[in-house]
């Protein structure tokens, strides 16, 4: 590792006391986990709701239940979130977390909901909640998960899904989540970085500008198993984190 | 006892009895649900016309149904009716009602059928224990079952008493406005599920005193029952000395002589009943397997398996974990990121189950040494001590797998 030990990340978990349902809080521990690995330093905040901002480089955003996520989306709109992300501050965005980010979307019946409006997509409240695993082709990756919510989002011009849904629901029944600008966002809730190293490394490249060595853990296991699981009949190969 | 059953029940009473003895006779268990189901199919009022003249306690909540269950149904003494498999849906209490024709009855509820089976069954007292995220698959969000309670206790009429967690906001909100309810100030440590109001949404603030919300919407100041030294009840004094372990089980020990207390118990012959149980359907249990003693613990919730964390002493006993995914686990392990494992370090953890590599996985970011095991015969032989610790359909299978001590 040639890496220079003073290179330090921030990474900062918005409001787990409100947007962290099942696991959410995995995703920030797997990918300081990670770049530590790396011989990266990382500081690991979290805003609460009484918190002002943190200057981050990298901002989670989990899963929530209807109420907080009200809450947590009166919050944020108030934090200075949003020129954050215009000056180049990344997001990961997990299930209520995408919806916020979003112009608006629907929770508790039809009331609609004005959301931060960082990104031109829209959620209303399916006909039935979305829940199971889910299998979403990225390139030419499997992102394995689970998903449980009622929404669904359409995205607006010109915004990129994050990928092509094989199994389950994510957005609209056709492709999950999205990519747009520095925001990354799926329906796959939990600790979605924990099943899918290789998207957990993107992130963090991406983060860092630079690309990362490869690292063997349990996880590839997992997300060899996973795949298997929920892609059974796929042509897709899975792909090893191969060292050369 | 009523006898007031038309053709059409029993008919249907027999056909329960007769699939809970094929089910018994041919080893496949007690038969509990599918009898019940067969009986609700045959008699869809079969539950409430059961229970009619019969004195009813319902337990439910997210942790500690079955021992508080267990409790109870000890405490109160002699012969009792209750659904001491864990069946607590309908169809089970249909099973148990049948089995067990004696006018005292305790029912483990499922926490999304409490309303339903309030209906049917009139109870004299409703035991509402804790909500937390469980099993978020099926359940979805835990505000829904919190408000699913709401409605169905606004419901209710002055003869039945609540007898209810005043720690938890969310039991607090659904039963707040119950025309009898008796209030208990029990240790309830996990709080990530009420941080925000479950009236308004706004901060819960917690404090030693409590919790409160700036709406107003506040712990209750009528206690009835309290913990924060030795027991009291109704302002008797109670020397809890259980033999089930942990602060979780002071907790529904306090509840389940709390609910002894609205249906005539006398509370100290009570307290001697509880104290004597030591293990409930298996749970708390030392069992035996390939001559290694090995504490079996049910871990199925996040709250729930960090109070049970806490019990591992500081001694070198193995720890074994055993988790799976299938519909009564809750086909999701994202709540694995949830326990705060990190306890574990410098532990090395023995992986089990269908999904041992979530769960590998998951310990290896809490910096916890593991070992993934695919064959059994791969754990260590050895004379230590194990615990294990075991989410549901794991539990059971180790229950068959092992032998009493």
């Amino acid at each position: 590792m040639a890496r220079e030990v003073d290179t330090v990340l921030t990474i900062a978990s918005l409001l787990p006391d409100l947007l962290g349902t099942y696991g959410d809080a995995g995703n920030a521990l797997v990918l300081a986990s990670r770049a530590r690995a790396r011989g990266i330093s990382i500081e690991l905040l979290e805003m609460r709701r009484d918190d002002e901002l943190p200057e981050a480089s990298l901002y989670f955003m989990g899963g929530g239940e209807d109420g907080p996520q009200r809450l947590a989306c009166e919050v944020l709109r108030a934090s200075s979130l949003g020129a954050r992300v215009r000056d180049g501050a990344n997001v990961f965005a997990v299930c209520a977390g995408l919806q916020i980010l979003g112009q608006h979307f629907s929770v508790e019946g039809d009331d609609e909901f004005t959301g931060l409006g960082l990104v031109d997509i829209a959620t209303r409240r399916g006909t039935t909640r979305s829940v199971g695993d889910i299998c979403v082709q990225v390139g030419d990756h499997l992102l394995v998960g689970f998903e449980n919510h009622g929404g669904v989002t359409t995205l607006g011009e010109g915004v990129r899904a994050l990928g092509d849904v094989r199994n389950g629901r994510g957005n609209d029944g056709v492709v999950d989540g999205f990519r747009a600008g520095t925001m990354w966002a799926t329906y796959a809730h939990g600790p979605v970085l924990a099943q899918n190293p290789w998207l957990a490394d993107e992130l963090l490249a991406t983060v860092l500008g630079e690309d990362v060595e490869p690292l063997s853990s349990v996880a590839d296991l997992l997300y060899e198993e996973r795949c298997r699981v929920l892609s059974p009949h796929s042509s897709f190969e899975v792909r090893r984190k191969d060292p050369h | 006892m009523s006898s007031g059953f038309s053709l059409r029940e029993r008919a249907a009473m027999m056909a329960v009895r007769g699939a809970n003895w094929a089910s018994r006779a041919a080893h496949r268990g007690a038969g509990t649900v599918a009898g019940g189901q067969i009986g609700l199919k045959i008699a869809p009022d079969l539950l409430a016309s059961l229970a009619v003249g019969r004195t009813v306690v319902l337990v439910s909540g997210t942790n500690g149904k079955t021992t508080t269950t267990a409790l109870i149904a000890a405490g109160w003494g002699g012969d009792v009716a209750s659904n001491t498999t864990g069946a607590n849906m309908p169809a089970g209490h249909v099973a148990a009602l049948v089995r067990d024709r004696t006018g005292r009855v305790v029912l483990e509820t499922d926490e999304a059928w409490l309303g339903d089976v309030m209906t049917a069954t009139q109870p004299k007292v409703v035991v509402l224990l804790n909500l937390s995220r469980d099993q978020l698959d099926r359940a979805n969000e835990v505000r829904r079952i919190a408000e699913r309670w709401r409605a169905a206790i606004a419901a209710l009429g002055s003869a039945t008493i609540v007898v209810a967690n005043a720690n938890d906001p969310l039991v607090v909100y659904a039963a707040c406005d119950a025309p009898n309810v008796r209030w208990c100030d029990v240790p309830t440590p996990w709080r990530a599920d009420a941080q925000s109001c479950p009236r308004c949404t706004l901060a819960i603030d917690y404090d030693v005193a409590g919790w409160r919300c700036a709406c107003g919407f506040a712990k209750p100041t009528d206690l009835t029952t309290s913990l924060d030294g030795p027991l009291r009840v109704a302002g008797q004094t109670l020397e809890l000395a259980l033999g089930v372990p942990g602060v979780f089980n002071e907790a529904n020990a306090a509840m389940a002589l709390s609910a002894l207390r609205e249906v005539g118990s006398d509370l100290q012959d009570a307290l001697q009943r509880v104290n004597a149980v030591s293990t409930v359907a298996g749970r708390f249990s030392v069992r035996t397997w390939r001559g290694r003693r090995v504490r079996l613990l049910l871990a199925k919730n996040p709250a729930g398996f960090e109070a049970l964390l806490w019990t591992l002493g500081p001694g070198d006993d193995d720890v074994w974990i055993a988790i799976n995914a299938h519909l009564a686990d809750g086909h999701d392990p994202s709540w694995l990121y949830d326990v705060a494992f990190e306890t574990l370090r410098g532990r090395t953890v023995w992986c089990l189950g269908e999904r041992r590599l979530d769960l590998a996985t998951r310990l290896a970011y809490a910096d916890v040494s593991v070992k993934v095991v695919d064959d059994l015969e791969q754990l260590p032989v050895s004379e230590e001590p194990v615990t294990l610790f075991a989410n549901y359909t794991a539990f059971s299978e180790w229950l068959e797998r092992s032998t009493p001590c």
